[in-house]
């Protein structure tokens, strides 16, 4: 289809513009080619990536600029592609990474290049997470992005960075140690690491079993599901702004991207024994981290427990295996990706001028910042799921999806958008609402126009995928069918099976 | 047409918005943060080096908010005249074309169907925004355009000395495009778009001063009880899905006679299809509809700006929930125990509300309550069949309760911003024109003779009478009883507003009668509470609603209570006229022949009384029961559970223990050379015991 790599260069380009990058002198000029470097580069890279929507043919299933060559010994190789499940994410990651760097413009000082190189290694490391087609790849891919935002966290952090960055780096990383003997065993079983052979192997239940839960491990501590969720608030509260951006809108993308094409397709068995569980850690991380975001004093960790609460839909959705509730998944995962993106990036706002993310120290910014007002009214409303918004949306198909599953799950997971517009309304009140008291808020600015071109895009985004979801449910529309049937039908198999012996 | 009806109002509200933006950014310019010094946590210090040339603008924010929220000396944003001029053009127009499409869909019967794109579809999931109009959308058209462009003129002198009119009239606008989206909505989704959209447009209006605490609590409550309610309103959704595979509105119909009789496992239980399904859309309504349980948010909601009230929260978004159960009367119409349901609560809130509105002393709440009331009417109306008489009621409820609430707003931009009526009285010598237009808003709201509200309510009672669901005796006695509270209420205010000697001669001396921008509406809004009913009353009620609304609504069982109506003994049809007539003389007797009567009266059923004025103590149990514990839970799961439980045994105590087996370690190093001898000496003993006995055999 393609005569070039397309999905290499996507992937690599970043990596070049951090090459380069390493190259420039550590003086201001350099300091400042640096930031402008990182952001071409990005910029580049998306508009190359917006190829991949142009020429992709969303009427197939099948992986598309397939790239395949030989690497370690044979048997592992480098495989790209991507389908209607990954393709998205790999847009959003794009889109994302020049709003990250124009966010970082001012508000980095200290280190500007080696935070440039941390942040486009980055890029690469996500992208192709989102494009390996083998295991071994994927798994680089995965655990590689772990170091670049240990150290943005951990060098460019808040106080507590440190405490925060090897909480994150722990958590994650013992999710992954068990993820990689699973994916050993199944190499071992199925003498492949290719992961479109896979999708169609059918694993004896027992490997299925414990598989999964490695998967499990690994995936729900980037989700994060309840309860190996208690890095996350912590991960963003010290984090940089972009870190948080990127933290919410991708980092923790991969978790659900890893259900939808590992758990679900090649353990079908032991997805469908499981998802009781599944559906249980939902509804609490839903409902718990609701009533705890209820109770925050620091913007930055409401919304981060937000976050999890949202997530919680996500895995439910995916697990329902509903037509409508894995699509709400896909489709509520990039939502959210641009919702609390934009919400970091408001946080960011005002933590650029006051220097503090406690919300007592803020109350009736309205009265000097309308722009900001409007903008961060349109996030809170989207982070609440209201219908017009992209919120909405993915609420909607992931409870209604759920809802012909399990009636019990998806009524208890309803009473999440009670509990959701409770604690985003409360928090705007208070950070936006009332008069204008604290004297250190007198003098505070409106959003300037570099923010401005950072959050109109996000907001645009927000409200044409509510008003019209279709770009995007068409995009992951047939690869969904295709997963679900072939979920079925590999289900199906088992019981014929069972049934005949 | 109706595309035009619909984007109208949307059109108006970007335009205003944008002058708001485009204001509001010049006013105060904005800029980017300058580069800081990372990890400098120091808030800015009050003596900021930047802070001379912005003072000013400081120094206006502060004093801004100190004074009187309603005595701003602030001058109007920008563009605030083409705002207001733009919206409220935009909606007349939209008004004339509704009034020609009810004619066109009424009474010719030319139905119409416009689709515009695709909502949300996945798989076997169909939605699409579409406009869907037929005879019930028309009147809803009607309602809607009617009262909104007369608020919106209304509010151009109501809000003269307000700062913030783009915004406002933005407002206004939006939430006519929501309402509308609402009407015409031709599935689950869409209604579900405006249902919440005007959920959004309530909150933003209720809290439009926003420098008000008690306006922003307020905002918030009406916002989250709508949410219950709303949850009730997604599953139904969800369930309907279920049951049928479609949301749409003609699919969803043409399968309800299947689902008769059906059982459905819902949660832990086989409940009745049909009956699960409405049950759960109607808490939507009552949540929307400020029904009982549900109510405690519509009070509250009269902190924002009296337009507001009258548009919002009397004449349209509150009637969602009527309009919403007479869409889907071909699902009520079949499930006779969700039917018992919707008399009871209505019948209960028509009884409730009123009892509460005896003793109010704000103007606006005595107003909202009444409105809880007349709601519960229609929502009885709704549950004995009646489809078409609550739609009636709906019709000309909107124009004597706007007419009320404009009147009120009236009177407290007379008594500047006063709203207590114990501090007003003997106000008709100042405002003649008011006085007059409260007086038609009264008496068609207690339903006198001729009167709009005479024949709707009338009817409402009639149809209650004879109606053969189980729960119609209950809905019947309740809605009598709540006739002459009614009545009660509405002339106290009256007499307590107009009459007597006034109580607060500073506000009295002042009080001046508003501009003809007001009173033009209010002139337009009393005309229609008297004649809104007679002429209409063919269209609503007996024959002629079969072949008004055709389709539109489920009218099978309504031509028999018709029939059944006309054939009530006289003392029955004239019972709701005493009741009126009683509660008038007992409000004259109270307030004007003898004024120390009900301060008697309250001295001595202290109980009672308190009752009443504290709303039944809702509010209060509802702090117990679910705030409180929501907020203690979030306390606990974030401390106990999180920071004591999840870290404490997770990477906390991980990382603790490690540190605590490597401190002990660390002390087997002591660097003296014969402890390490020691220790060799023990393993070397050690190993080659085990050698001696378990080694290589």
């Amino acid at each position: 289809m393609t005569n070039w790599p397309i999905l290499s260069v996507v992937t690599f380009l970043p990596l070049a513009g951090a090459l380069f990058i390493a190259f420039l002198r550590d003086d201001a000029a350099g300091v400042r080619n640096a930031r402008w470097v990182a952001l071409w580069t990005t910029l580049i890279t998306f508009a190359i990536s917006l190829i991949l929507v142009w020429r992709f043919d969303p009427s197939t299933a099948d992986f598309q600029f397939l790239e395949n060559r030989p690497w370690l010994g044979g048997t592992i190789t480098y495989a790209m592609g991507v389908d209607g499940i990954s393709l998205p994410f790999v847009i959003l990651t794009t889109a994302l990474m020049p709003i990250s760097i124009l966010a970082s413009w001012t508000s980095i000082q200290s280190r500007v290049r080696e935070y440039m190189i941390a942040f486009l290694v980055l890029e690469t490391l996500m992208v192709g997470t989102f494009c390996a087609l083998d295991l071994v790849l994927f798994y680089l891919f995965f655990e590689g992005g772990l170091i670049p935002m240990f150290l943005i966290i951990g060098v460019w952090g808040g106080p507590r960075r440190v405490y925060a960055s090897f909480k994150f780096f722990l958590y994650t990383l013992l999710g992954s140690v068990l993820m990689l003997l699973a994916i050993m065993a199944m190499y071992w079983q199925a003498g492949t690491t290719d992961i479109p052979t896979l999708l169609h192997h059918p694993f004896p239940l027992a490997l299925q079993t414990w598989a999964w839960f490695a998967f499990l491990a690994s995936f729900a501590v980037k989700m994060p599901m309840w309860p190996v969720h208690t890095w996350l608030p912590d991960a963003h509260v010290e984090a940089p702004t972009a870190g948080s951006v990127i933290l919410a809108a991708i980092l923790l993308k991969m978790g659900g991207y890893g259900f939808l094409r590992f758990s679900l397709p090649m353990f079908p068995e032991a997805s469908q024994h499981l998802a009781p569980l599944i559906y249980a850690l939902s509804i609490v991380a839903i409902i718990y981290t609701s009533l705890v975001a209820l109770v925050q004093e620091d913007v930055k960790k409401l919304i981060a427990y937000s976050s999890v609460a949202h997530m919680g839909f996500v895995t439910m959705g995916i697990f329902a295996v509903t037509a409508q509730g894995v699509a709400g998944g896909i489709f509520q995962m990039i939502s959210h990706g641009i919702v609390s993106a934009a919400l970091f990036l408001c946080v960011g706002v005002i933590y650029d001028r006051m220097h503090t993310r406690e919300i007592a120290a803020y109350g009736g910014l309205v009265n000097r910042m309308p722009l900001y007002a409007f903008v961060f009214m349109v996030f809170t409303l989207a982070n609440i799921g209201l219908p017009g918004t992209s919120g909405f949306v993915g609420e909607f198909l992931t409870l209604i999806g759920t809802f012909r599953i399990n009636n019990w799950v998806a009524t208890l997971a309803t009473i999440g958008t009670i509990l959701s517009a409770a604690y985003a309304l409360w928090l705007y009140r208070k950070v936006i609402f009332g008069k204008l008291e604290k004297p250190s808020l007198f003098n505070i600015k409106d959003i300037g126009w570099r923010e401005i071109a950072i959050l109109a895009p996000l907001v645009i985004l927000t409200i044409l995928f509510g008003v019209y979801p279709k770009p995007v449910l068409d995009i992951s529309s047939v690869s969904v069918t295709a997963l679900i049937d072939n979920y079925h039908h590999a289900l199906s198999a088992v019981q014929t099976a069972a049934l005949t012996k | 047409m109706y595309e035009a009806i619909i984007a109208l109002p949307l059109l108006g509200a970007i335009i205003a918005g944008v002058i708001t933006l485009v204001g509001a950014a010049q006013r105060l310019p904005g800029e980017d943060p300058p580069p800081a010094d990372d990890h400098a946590a120091a808030p800015v210090p009050e003596g900021h080096p930047h802070a001379a040339p912005d003072s000013h603008g400081a120094h206006a924010a502060f004093s801004n908010t100190h004074a009187e929220e309603h005595e701003t000396h602030e001058p109007s944003a920008a563009g605030s005249l083409p705002a207001m001029l733009v919206t409220s053009t935009f909606l007349v127009i939209a008004c004339v074309l509704s009034w020609f499409a009810f004619y066109d869909v009424g009474v010719e019967g030319h139905e119409a169907r416009v689709t515009l794109f695709s909502y949300v579809s996945f798989a076997d999931l169909h939605s699409e925004w579409a406009l869907r109009i037929d005879s019930l959308t028309a009147v809803m058209l009607v309602v809607v355009t009617t009262i909104s462009s007369l608020v919106h003129i209304y509010s151009i002198g109501y809000m003269d000395e307000d700062p913030y009119k783009p915004r406002f009239f933005c407002y206004l606008s939006f939430f006519t495009f929501a309402m509308l989206m609402l009407v015409t909505a031709d599935n689950l989704v869409q209604l579900f778009f405006g249902w919440e959209g005007v959920g959004l447009a309530s909150y933003l209006l209720i809290g439009f001063w926003f420098h008000k605490p008690e306006a922003n609590a307020a905002a918030i409550k009406a916002f989250i009880v709508n949410r219950v309610g709303d949850f009730g309103f997604s599953l139904g959704i969800f369930a309907v899905f279920y049951l049928t595979g479609a949301i749409d509105f003609d699919t969803i119909f043409a399968q309800a006679p299947a689902l008769a009789g059906k059982s459905f496992h819902f949660l832990s239980w086989d409940v009745n299809a049909l009956t699960a399904v409405c049950l759960l859309l109607f808490m939507g309504a009552m949540g929307k509809s400020a029904q009982f349980l549900l109510h405690t948010w519509l009070p509250d909601a009269m902190e924002g700006p009296t337009p507001v009230s009258a548009l919002i929260h009397a004449a349209t978004m509150v009637t969602a929930g009527v309009f919403m159960v007479a869409r889907l009367s071909p699902l009520f119409s079949l499930s006779p125990d969700a039917s018992a349901f919707v008399i009871f609560i209505g019948a209960t809130t028509a009884m409730f509300a009123a009892t509460i509105g005896l003793v109010q002393n704000d103007i606006k709440r005595i107003v909202a309550y009444s409105t809880c009331s007349q709601l519960g009417y229609m929502f009885v109306a709704m549950g004995v069949g009646a489809y078409s008489v609550g739609m009636f009621h709906l019709f000309t409820h909107a124009f004597f309760k706007a007419l009320l609430f404009l009147g009120s707003g009236s009177v407290i931009l007379a008594m500047h911003h006063e709203q207590d009526i114990r501090h007003m009285g003997g106000l008709w010598r100042k405002i003649p024109l008011t006085y007059g237009v409260m007086l038609i808003g009264t008496l068609a709201l207690t339903g006198f003779p001729l009167t709009a509200g005479y024949f709707s309510k009338d009817a409402i009672i009639e149809a209650a009478a004879v109606s053969s669901n189980p729960m119609a005796a209950y809905g019947f006695l309740m809605t009598v009883g709540a006739a002459a509270l009614t009545s009660f209420y509405s002339w106290r205010l009256i007499f307590k507003t107009f009459h007597g000697e006034p109580h607060d001669h500073h506000h009295y001396e002042a009080a001046h009668e508003s501009p003809k921008v007001m009173l033009i509406p209010l002139a337009i809004l009393a005309f229609g509470s008297i004649t809104a009913g007679w002429p209409f009353l063919s269209v609503f009620t007996g024959h002629g609603a079969d072949q008004f609304f055709r389709d539109a609504l489920k009218l099978g069982t309504a031509e028999t209570l018709f029939e059944n109506a006309e054939k009530l003994p006289l003392f029955m049809s004239l019972l709701p006229t005493v009741m009126m007539i009683g509660g008038f003389l007992a409000a004259y007797q109270f307030y004007i022949r003898r004024p120390d009567l009900p301060v008697a009266l309250a001295r001595d059923q202290r109980v009672l009384y308190e009752f009443l004025l504290n709303k039944w103590y809702f509010d209060e149990i509802y702090d117990f029961l679910f705030v409180r514990p929501a907020l203690w839970l979030g306390r606990l799961f974030w401390k106990g559970g999180d920071g004591f439980i999840i870290d404490g045994f997770g990477p906390d105590g991980v990382s603790a223990w490690v540190l605590d087996v490597t401190k002990n370690v660390i002390r087997l190093q002591t660097g003296y050379l014969y402890h390490y001898a020691f220790a060799m000496l023990i393993g070397v003993a050690a190993f080659i015991t085990w050698f001696m006995f378990a080694g290589p055999h």
